[in-house]
């Protein structure tokens, strides 16, 4: 599903450059679950916004879903975004003048779903992210967990074929954050490809495999036996 | 396009647009203030401008008065400083020689400015202007004729002693109660009969000394007052298409040959021009407009600039918003696209709002002048036509295009990733 190869990346700021990634090979096939960690400047968000399409590569191959990502121009990598992947983010970023409703079925809107359609679609994620009667409501008068939880019905609205989530449950207390991922584990379960970026140690053991950065490089890429999220939480 | 008419875009902008009232009410009012001060100062202008030309009221202004002066040059042996006269026989002359004359009315007075007495009728004296006249004067110093006829041409050529006076004569001369038409008065010692009565309109001149002449016929006046083919003065007006201001000088040359005056002499034939008064007037209005305009455009751009600085807050406030929406899959050309949009309509709902405002204030006015005589006022009928509406809304549409246009620019340069960078 995803493969990359002799993936490099550097920032410019003025005079100085940051190498960030010197040189990453990783790949993922379909229906993994796929922690990312590493300590913090270890070059995982920016592996995670390159695999977003959200930043480009100065060198190396990206292929996801046997489409060579590269030189795209903004409304290529628009559409590939939409079609290929869905984001969950720490901050949940909801947009926050929207019903949960309307926000989860942005990504449907920008592939020009009809509205009837549209909405349909969205109530059904809802339903089953568990808060189809909190569909009318604005982000601000959701908890934490429910606007996580809004953010990944709109992640899987427009059936991506893999979800990237920034540190989903960095925002989240500990019970809230289990509750998400025993959501997400379940969408896994589906057969849907997840990438995690996180750096708690709990929430990695949560998916299938651990891949370990620091400094730029993979330094452990390793099979985990999952813990599912529900053990954990409250009965 | 087909965003244009997407009931989904629109949503998106009522949405993003009633997010926060107040600013948005804010920055409209700029561009409402904007369109509102243009079409007053327009409607204001035009206003005037009626009232103005109210005074000329009907009158022919393609006219010129003519009259004789001295000559002032000596001429084949005639010496400087004579006085002529025009003669009767002028009229038909200049008639035949000059191509493009609608009217030429040879005139004659008695009385004037501080005349002694000289109509009597009963026991009531009065002094009044008494003209001898042609019945074309009244095409061009129009005068509402309010009981009887004017003068014509039967008058003339009978040398019929008849009279038409104005309301101001009438109330000197008689009682309020007392049957005009058909009464005798004494004008000079001849009786002339009374077979109209007249009242003027307009606001130029002495509108009280207005009222008060006398207008007989020409041929009569001649007659009864020992004239000769003396002619007073002419009241000369031009065809439409031609210019009385073009034409004045060849009836000049028309003048000086019949009477051996040298051509260089440009004293001997007194003239006014109206033609020349109603232009410069005309010009007056042009600039009125012009400062209208100018004002009124530049009041509107800085409601305009106060939309695209809006707009710029907008995009930087909702950097992150953006940044969500193009994660989520929007093109650079659908962000653009509703910060456009957004623009363009904030400018055209608050200008649409100025010029409905504008349309009230300017309907109140009028119903307030239509409440009132404003036969003599300066100012009647403020209005704009539907020309300058469009006018207007082509000026909001393009501006709110052009206020859209940085911000739009600014929203699809943030990048994703540093929009959606958490803090």
């Amino acid at each position: 599903m995803i493969e990359i190869k002799n993936l490099h990346k550097s920032y410019h700021m003025g005079k100085n450059s940051l190498h960030v990634l010197k040189g990453i090979n990783f790949t993922v096939a379909e229906g993994e679950m796929v922690s990312i960690m590493g300590s913090s400047g270890s070059g995982k968000s920016t592996l995670l916004n390159i695999l977003g399409i959200l930043d480009e590569a100065d060198e190396g191959s990206y292929t996801l879903d046997g489409t060579l990502i590269k030189n795209l121009n903004e409304k290529v990598a628009a559409r590939y975004r939409n079609k290929f992947l869905g984001f969950i983010f720490q901050s949940f970023n909801l947009i926050n003048y929207k019903s949960a409703l309307d926000n989860v079925s942005m990504p449907l809107y920008y592939q020009g779903v009809k509205r009837n359609i549209r909405t349909e679609k969205a109530m059904h994620y809802l339903e089953k992210v568990g808060l189809a009667d909190w569909a009318s409501h604005l982000p601000s008068e959701l908890s934490g967990g429910q606007k996580q939880r809004v953010a990944i019905a709109r992640a899987l609205a427009s059936d991506p074929k893999v979800l990237l989530a920034d540190e989903p449950t960095g925002a989240l207390d500990t019970k809230t954050s289990y509750e998400v991922m025993e959501l997400i584990q379940g969408i896994n379960d589906e057969g849907k490809t997840i990438l995690i970026v996180t750096h708690e140690d709990d929430i990695a053991h949560m998916t299938k495999r651990i891949v370990n950065l620091k400094d730029g490089l993979i330094i452990d890429d390793s099979i985990v036996n999952q813990v599912r999220a529900k053990t954990e939480s409250y009965v | 396009m087909s965003k244009l008419f997407s009931r989904d875009s629109w949503a998106e902008i009522i949405e993003a647009l009633s997010s926060n009232w107040f600013r948005t009410v804010m920055t409209a009012f700029g561009v409402l203030w904007g369109i509102f001060i243009l079409v007053i100062l327009l409607a204001a202008g035009n206003g005037l401008e009626n009232g103005i030309k109210q005074g000329f009221n009907g009158m022919a202004t393609n006219s010129m008065f003519m009259w004789s002066q001295t000559a002032s040059q000596p001429y084949k042996g005639l010496p400087k400083g004579r006085r002529y006269n025009f003669k009767t026989d002028d009229v038909p002359a200049i008639k035949q020689n000059v191509d493009g004359l609608l009217y030429v009315s040879p005139r004659n007075q008695l009385g004037g400015f501080r005349g002694s007495n000289n109509v009597v009728r009963g026991l009531q004296t009065g002094a009044f202007n008494v003209y001898g006249d042609y019945p074309e004067i009244i095409q061009q110093q129009p005068m509402d004729i309010t009981s009887g006829r004017f003068i014509n041409y039967s008058d003339i050529n009978e040398k019929r002693k008849v009279a038409i006076i104005g309301s101001g004569v009438q109330s000197i001369l008689y009682a309020p109660s007392e049957e005009v038409i058909g009464s005798y008065i004494k004008i000079n010692g001849v009786n002339f009969l009374v077979i109209g009565t007249y009242k003027k309109k307009g606001n130029n001149g002495d509108p009280e000394e207005m009222q008060k002449e006398i207008y007989v016929p020409f041929t009569s006046f001649s007659q009864a007052f020992n004239m000769g083919d003396i002619v007073g003065w002419m009241a000369i007006t031009a065809e439409d298409g031609f210019s009385i201001t073009e034409l004045k000088s060849q009836i000049f040359d028309v003048i000086k040959t019949r009477h051996t005056i040298n051509p260089n002499d440009d004293r001997a034939v007194g003239n006014f021009d109206l033609y020349q008064e109603y232009s410069k007037i005309s010009g007056l209005f042009t600039a009125l407009n012009f400062v209208a305009y100018f004002v009124g455009i530049l009041v509107l751009l800085s409601g305009i600039i106060g939309i695209s600085n809006i707009m710029l807050i907008v995009v930087k406030e909702r950097t992150k918003e953006i940044g969500i929406r193009r994660a989520l899959g929007a093109t650079p050309w659908s962000i653009r696209a509703q910060i456009l949009l957004e623009s363009i309509f904030l400018t055209i709902v608050s200008g649409m709002a100025g010029i409905v405002l504008a349309t009230a204030v300017l309907w109140l006015v009028n119903y307030q002048l239509s409440n009132m005589d404003t036969s003599e006022m300066m100012f009647i009928n403020p209005s704009v036509n539907i020309g300058v509406v469009f006018i207007a809304l082509t000026i909001l549409i393009v501006s709110g295009l052009l206020a859209g246009l940085i911000p739009a620019q600014n929203a699809i340069k943030v990048k994703p990733v540093e929009a959606l960078r958490t803090e």
